[in-house]
């Protein structure tokens, strides 16, 4: 019997809460397709600390690396490592968020495997069969891998994050002389620089609240006046749509729908933002909508739970009032 | 320099989709199909690497039915050298596409690969990193800036949370998103003029491509739908709401 290895994601040893959902959907495959536990791999920095961590939440073994190769993420060295810690692991199925590293490396792993992948589950069948969306949300498909290795990315909305559980299992270090291809450096490419967005606000992907903005919103400056002091009145991840995206007033990883971030918080404001099928795909999941827009028919309203129908110029500020009144 | 740009042809996004009544497929009949749109970025990025004198030649490839010849001729309208359609007409998958378009790479002699991040009718965000993993090439996913220097790729990349930059060696594979470019469109007389363009029909027989997938449907079905909630009156109605019904204030 073979085992599911995650690739656990964190932030300097810390696991992140994607991993942990990717946890939760590795143990439904498991007892879909009879794999015999659970085993994980971390790399880079923290990689030990991030394993030791992981390894609690019902992990025969988390493997680790935090070999120079891993510093950085790059596709080869790691998806070249995570395809050694399945050998290693004696693993048949492998999964990972399908944040942008894990779409970014996974693909890889599967040839390096021979394997079959399914990208982005939002869950499992009793048959063994996985469900994913296609068409920008706007349909579900239910698909069969082919038999032998399969490799599978996760919905990091789709599935709750696992709980701790059992007794801790081991932490190895991973043997990366096994692969000496894995040392070819030169080829691997070299990063340059980052330009990371200022992280004064919960991440996008895991806020409990979202405050979006549209197109309506006009500018910038209007982001930054009237859709980031709700935000922050709430602790909420400021998103936007493509078309707020596409005038230049915010910065594209705030983008949420099919071509952007997929979002499930608790509360999802959407201001000034008509309710495009592309935007509906990467928020209809949330547990309670508001839309505020002064447009009656906009398709938004169709899926919001609250609709007020208003100019959100005067609207949204009165709304942080409340909220900071109602707080406090 | 040569570049190879894959482009799938897929449903108009703008269409509202039906199901066939088994739930197999889509409707198909009579449907608009339009290149998938992050495959016209490439076809776009292509273009202007050929523009600045930094590409030489750029040839598109396809596998599909014979029909998808008239998307191939859009991109080459647009500005593309030549096209190849490995014709098939069963089902596809990342895994096929990227054993298509690491054989015809293998058949040419190409210092990049460009194309699309994802389709937009599988959504699987697979097929670039296939591509690259079987020919063991270095790859950039999800560009947002393509520049060339020294037979060397510079690439920003749009990841969670911001920008990466990476500098990778040609031959590569770079895949495009969203915010690189907006594609030009193909004008009528570039149009007429693309029919007379170089295009290569072949079988996937004949390229030595197995037509087994690895991933198949078993059903589609509509998501489920979202009730619409009601309208308030009021600022004040709505916190009332969201504190009392609700709770999530």
């Amino acid at each position: 019997m073979a085992k599911a290895l995650i690739f656990i994601q964190h932030e300097q040893g810390k696991v992140s809460k994607g991993s942990l959902v990717a946890v939760s959907a590795a143990r439904q495959l498991a007892s879909a397709w009879g794999c015999d536990g659970l085993v994980g791999v971390a790399l880079g920095a923290g990689a030990k600390a991030a394993a030791t961590e992981a390894a609690g939440y019902g992990l025969g073994t988390a493997y680790f690396s935090e070999s120079p190769l891993f510093e950085k993420y790059r596709a080869e060295p790691y998806s070249r490592a995570i395809a050694l810690a399945a050998r290693e692991a004696g693993a048949s199925t492998v999964l990972a968020l399908a944040s942008s590293t894990g779409k970014d490396a996974l693909p890889r792993v599967a040839v390096l495997l021979d394997a079959a992948q399914a990208s982005d589950i939002i869950g499992v069948n009793g048959d063994g069969s996985l469900r994913r969306p296609m068409y920008a949300g706007n349909i579900i498909a239910d698909v069969e891998l082919a038999p032998g290795t399969r490799v599978v990315s996760v919905r990091g909305t789709a599935f709750p994050p696992a709980v701790k559980e059992g007794s801790p299992g081991a932490v190895q270090e991973l043997n990366v002389s096994a692969d000496a291809e894995l040392h070819e450096q030169p080829r691997f490419g070299e990063i340059l620089g980052y330009e990371m967005s200022k992280a004064e606000r919960p991440q996008l992907s895991d806020a409990e609240v979202v405050v979006s903005g549209g197109r309506a919103l006009g500018s910038s400056d209007n982001f930054e006046k009237v859709i980031f002091p709700l935000a922050d009145a709430l602790g909420a991840a400021v998103g936007a749509s493509r078309a707020a995206v596409d005038s230049g007033y915010a910065p594209n990883d705030w983008q949420v729908g099919q071509t952007g971030k997929v979002v499930a918080p608790k509360l999802y404001i959407a201001v000034g933002i008509s309710g495009a099928i592309q935007h509906l795909a990467g928020m209809k999941d949330s547990k309670v909508i508001v839309a505020i827009n002064k447009d009656p028919d906009a398709p938004i309203f169709e899926v919001a739970d609250y609709g007020l129908v208003a100019d959100l110029f005067q609207v949204a500020p009165e709304l942080t009032q409340a909220v900071l009144g109602a707080r406090s | 320099m040569k570049i190879l740009v894959p482009v799938k042809r897929v449903p108009d996004w703008q269409i509202k989709l039906k199901l066939l009544p088994d739930g197999s497929n889509i409707q198909t009949d009579g449907i608009k199909w339009i290149i998938n749109t992050f495959d016209e970025i490439a076809v776009e990025e292509a273009i202007r690497l050929k523009e600045k004198g930094l590409a030489t030649e750029i040839v598109l490839v396809s596998v599909g039915p014979a029909d998808v010849r008239q998307r191939l001729e859009y991109a080459l309208a647009m500005g593309a050298d030549s096209a190849i359609l490995v014709k098939h007409d069963g089902p596809a998958d990342s895994d096929l596409a990227s054993r298509v378009i690491a054989e015809v790479f293998r058949r040419g002699s190409y210092s990049m690969i460009l194309m699309g991040k994802q389709a937009i009718d599988s959504d699987s965000s697979q097929t670039a990193q296939l591509v690259a993993a079987r020919l063991n090439l270095p790859q950039a996913c999800f560009a947002s800036k393509v520049t060339i220097e020294n037979e060397s790729a510079i690439v920003t990349r749009e990841v969670d949370g911001g920008l990466e930059t990476i500098k990778i060696p040609m031959p590569c594979v770079v895949s495009t998103d969203l915010r690189l470019n907006e594609p030009r469109y193909a004008a009528l007389p570039n149009l007429m003029k693309a029919k007379k363009k170089p295009f290569e029909e072949i079988t996937l027989d004949a390229l030595g491509v197995s037509p087994d997938v690895k991933v198949s449907i078993k059903k589609l079905s509509l998501p489920e739908t979202r009730k619409a909630g009601r309208k308030v009156g009021s600022v004040a109605e709505l916190v009332a709401a969201l504190q009392g019904e609700a709770k999530v204030l």
